[in-house]
């Protein structure tokens, strides 16, 4: 059994395609921006089989024609490693495409079930320093960058995500560390940069927890569009 | 007939047979839409002058002018033009762009409210001809019965086309380029003779005077086209005299018949055979195909009739339903999609988008792929288009259908239809806790018994008494609408469109079901909740306290969505075992157009949660924010609903925000594509595409004068978003738009 937030079944932007997002419960980092506290407390949600969630990726099957299939999302999908893997390996036998996204904060025995039966990571590179990781995230950068080099290792293609939050990594500095920390690795598909949003704070509201980022700006579409031009620049 | 050169074929030259001439002649499309031309300045010229009459048209109160003191039909009006010098093609209803003709025939109380709604009187002189004159709407009256008159009254059974013209009806307009109109006359007065050799009885007496009439109403079209300065007497020689031939047949039916929805068939590959023809020989380049086209589409869009403030509180922004179908695949696997399949889309780029005509695309998953993203592209960025499935509906109709109104099937110039409104669900359940008490009108209607008598909701005790409803109803549903197309038929009869079709005709009559989602959802808080009934002091029930979790359809969960198909299958069970009027063949829809609004007014508090008076959901949709599991599980429970059953269509309306749809525009047309083959590879029926947010529409709602031409899907078909009344843009505004979680 595993802990899942929801099911959305519509998802275009996390992986190629068309897809189903799984959100699982439960989550060890506390991400200043994070745009689902409600899936943080692992006792959360609601209980599902893997039987039960396989069936409902099942009949969305008819819409994974370009490319598309499952994304396990969360909360961090990497503290219900099992049934994570157990759910992915019924997807590759029936065809579907499976995709983690993922802060790579935790590598086991158990995650490299996982990536056995994983065919793309999204992978969260929230920030370029320990400094920062520690400060805004609550994980040593050691864990992520790890993580990143055991996905290398076996070959398993990589999306790499930020999340841009003006007045904090929305700088040429951030980019270049950025650039030099995707210098050399060659399972990179895709580097997205993601503007932070503040759509989420009637949630913490609702949880009567903390926004820690409240005092933020929302991120412009024109920084990340810069950004990104630079990042390209850097990787020419 | 030196106007067929270099046509194929010999069968369609011996008997009037389009499908044959299409076969033969069509020349199929893979490419993309790199050819397509813009507008011409003299198509922007006209536009503009188009769009400062529709201003004034909106500023005068939704009406520019009536012309109160002439009957509309054929030959009543002198020419009208919108620029005689520049326009390509003519025709208009009336002597002016944008009047309306009145057309008494359906009802002289309906023409002189709608008269006296926009500040007109109906003159004199025709309220002294029809007082000797029998309507439809007397017809009807004379002969309905009191249950028919309360289940109306009470809204049981509504939007009864009982006033106005019945609608749905296809001519084979092309019928009129292919053969022109002496051949057709020769064709009708053969079987007129052959009607004459056999018995005589009700049924060829009515249709032998009925073939008078079309035969009559025939000279009508020529005369018609020859005060334009046209002969249409002999087939169409070009590719500018096919429209127009074709124009001239709709425009015909168009002067003769108020119906609700009057379609315009499947005529835009038919057009390429002459276009393509005219491009060969060099007589015409491809920026000329397309202005003639956007004239032709100008046109169209001009077409108006005139409507009392109770029907446009039924089908809301003036609609006319000129749908017309493109693409779609051949019975022997051929994609019928040609270049005018992509010029007919164009015109929404070229004239800007607008609802009308009612552009509908035959899906199949057969179609090419650059057509398929074409379309897809359309759609995200006008939000004009309909999608339905080809595939499913190909075994039965074959590959020359055309969609009327919204979603119904017919094949062209060989079936027609009966409309047949809808009956509201909700309400019914209603009726059956009451036992036949309507607690909204204080009216008794139906069986009567005592109100259900316990605290709780039984789910078998209730559906034992809704069964036993629906059957009254549905005997009576069908009765009622026997009693008006019998009336439509004597004093209404649609003369020239049944002209443009074969004799020995193919009849459906349309039932409609309204309140799908709100039913289901109803019938599953009782069977898997607890739902406590309130009473009012005579101890009838009006509201009830619904507690516990239930499915809710739109989730893809089974429990629920197998409600709304068993109550689809004992619906159509049920009003079978009534005969049809004329032999009709039974059929059902899901499909509310936006009455979803009015009958949700009609409609007390409902045990799934509804409020008394909120709007239902519209067609087939979910109740709005109750498909809690996403785009593609609310899909897949519509999906499920059996077109076997429905065969006159299940309408559904698809609404979601350009950022849920993908990060980029190409993405985005490729996921729009692949959810679209993957909803109807599931034997899904229809679907409305809109890419939009819903603060547009709130910007809209508050700021009409900057969105003069949003355009919007609604249920079965597009909508100017400022032309609905306040009531139906709240309630589009309050639609599940499908986002991120």
């Amino acid at each position: 059994m595993g802990r899942v937030h929801s099911i959305q079944s519509l998802g275009t932007v996390d992986g190629p395609g068309v897809r189903c997002v799984v959100f699982m419960q439960g989550c060890p980092l506390r991400c200043g921006y994070c745009h689902n506290p409600d899936t943080w407390d692992l006792a959360g949600g609601e209980e599902l089989s893997v039987d039960e969630v396989f069936r409902r990726v099942k009949r969305l099957q008819p819409y994974f024609k370009n490319g598309g299939g499952l994304t396990v999302s969360g909360g961090e999908p990497l503290l219900q490693e099992a049934f994570t893997a157990e759910l992915f390996s019924r997807c590759r036998e029936a065809g579907i495409h499976t995709c983690l996204d993922t802060s790579g904060c935790i590598f086991t025995k158990d995650t490299e079930a996982l990536l056995a039966v994983t065919d793309l990571v999204l992978l969260d590179i929230k920030m370029t320093t320990d400094e920062e990781y520690r400060e805004y995230i609550g994980c040593p950068m050691a864990g992520p960058l790890r993580f990143w080099d055991e996905l290398e290792k076996r070959g398993i293609p990589v999306w790499v995500r930020q999340v841009i939050v003006p007045g904090l990594n929305d700088t040429a500095e951030n980019i270049a560390r950025l650039s030099a920390l995707l210098a050399g690795r060659r399972n990179v598909e895709r580097v997205q940069l993601l503007p932070f949003k503040k759509i989420c704070a009637a949630k913490y509201q609702n949880l009567g927890l903390p926004f820690r980022f409240e005092g933020y700006p929302h991120c412009p579409e024109e920084t990340v569009s810069r950004l990104e031009a630079m990042l390209e620049g850097d990787r020419l | 007939m030196v106007q067929w050169n270099g046509f194929q074929g010999e069968k369609w030259k011996n008997e009037i047979d389009v499908r044959d001439f299409i076969q033969q002649n069509f020349t199929a499309y893979d490419g993309d839409g790199s050819f397509l031309c813009g507008p011409t300045e003299r198509t922007s010229l006209l536009m503009k002058r188009l769009n400062t009459l529709l201003q004034m048209e909106k500023e005068f109160g939704g009406v520019l002018d009536i012309d109160t003191t002439t009957v509309s039909s054929l030959t009543n009006y002198a020419p009208g033009y919108l620029d005689k010098e520049r326009e390509l093609i003519v025709g208009l209803q009336t002597n002016r762009p944008l009047k309306r003709g009145v057309n008494p025939f359906g009802g002289i109380r309906m023409a002189r409210q709608a008269c006296e709604a926009y500040g007109y009187k109906l003159s004199d002189k025709i309220e002294d001809e029809f007082q000797y004159r029998t309507t439809h709407n007397d017809g009807v009256f004379r002969v309905y019965t009191d249950d028919m008159k309360k289940a109306r009254h009470a809204g049981v059974i509504t939007g009864l086309p009982d006033a106005y013209g019945r609608g749905r009806i296809i001519g084979d307009y092309r019928r009129v380029a292919l053969y022109g109109v002496d051949r057709l006359i020769e064709e009708k007065k053969k079987d007129k003779a052959e009607i004459g050799r056999g018995l005589m009885d009700t049924d060829t007496i009515r249709q032998s005077e009925e073939l008078f009439q079309q035969i009559n109403f025939l000279g009508k079209l020529k005369e018609m086209a020859a005060m334009y300065g046209y002969d249409i007497s002999a087939p169409a020689s070009n590719a500018r005299e096919a429209i127009q031939w074709l124009y001239f047949g709709y425009l015909a039916a168009n002067k003769e018949q108020n119906g609700a929805a009057m379609s315009l068939g499947r005529t835009s590959t038919f057009l390429d055979i002459y276009i393509q023809r005219d491009l060969q020989n060099g007589v015409l380049t491809e920026e000329e195909a397309q202005e003639l086209m956007d004239d032709f589409v100008m046109k169209l869009r001009m077409a108006r009739h005139l409507r009392t403030p109770d029907y446009n509180e039924l089908f809301g922004g003036d609609p006319m339903w000129i749908t017309e179908s493109v693409g779609g695949v051949g019975e022997d696997g051929r994609p019928l999609v040609t270049k005018n399949s992509f010029r007919v889309l164009n015109t929404l780029y070229n004239l800007g988008p607008a609802p009308e005509p009612n552009l509908t695309v035959l899906w199949s998953e057969k179609l090419p792929r650059h057509f398929k993203e074409f379309c897809a592209k359309v759609s995200i960025d006008t939000d004009s288009i309909q999608y339905e499935n080809d595939d499913l509906m190909r075994p039965s109709y074959g590959d020359d259908y055309g969609i009327a109104c919204c979603v119904s099937a017919m094949k062209i110039g060989k079936q027609m239809q009966f409309f047949g409104a809808r009956c509201n669900l909700p309400k019914l359940l209603l009726l059956a806790l009451n036992g036949g008490h309507d607690q909204l009108s204080g009216t008794d209607l139906g069986p009567q018994m005592p109100p259900y008598e316990d605290e709780y909701l039984d789910y078998g005790k209730v559906m034992a008494r809704f069964d036993a409803y629906r059957d009254w109803l549905c005997n009576l549903y069908v009765n009622t609408m026997n009693v008006i197309h019998y009336m439509h038929d004597k004093y209404a009869y649609e003369k020239i469109q049944m002209a443009l079709h074969d004799t020995d005709v193919h009849r459906f009559m349309a039932f409609g079901v309204a309140g799908l989602s709100v039913i289901t959802d109803s019938l599953s808080a009782i069977k898997y909740g607890k739902v406590k009934v309130v009473r009012d002091k005579q101890g009838y029930i009006c509201d009830f306290e619904t507690s516990g979790d239930f499915p809710k359809y739109g989730n893809d969960d089974d429990r629920a969505d197998s409600l709304a198909r068993e109550m689809l299958t004992a619906v159509i069970a049920s009003l079978r075992r009534t005969p049809a009027y004329r032999g009709a063949e039974h059929t059902l829809s899901v499909l509310t157009i936006t009455s979803n609004v009015m009958y949700g007014k009609k409609t007390g508090a409902t045990p799934d949660g509804r409020q008394k008076g909120e709007p239902f959901a519209p067609g087939a949709n979910p109740m709005h924010d109750r498909d809690a599991s996403g785009a593609l599980a609310s899909l897949n429970s519509v999906a499920k609903m059996p077109y076997d059953c429905c065969r006159d269509g299940i309408s559904n309306t698809f609404s979601i925000i350009p950022q849920a749809l993908g990060s980029s525009d190409p993405e985005r047309v490729d996921n729009l594509v692949t959810i679209l083959d993957g909803y109807f590879s599931q034997d899904a029926h229809h679907v409305n595409i809109n890419v939009l947010n819903r603060e547009k529409l709130i910007d809209a709602y508050n700021h009409p004068e900057l969105y003069p031409n949003l355009t919007i899907r609604v249920s079965g078909y597009a909508v100017n978003f400022v032309k609905l009344s306040r009531d139906q843009q709240q309630e589009v505004i309050r639609r599940t738009f499908h986002s991120f979680q």
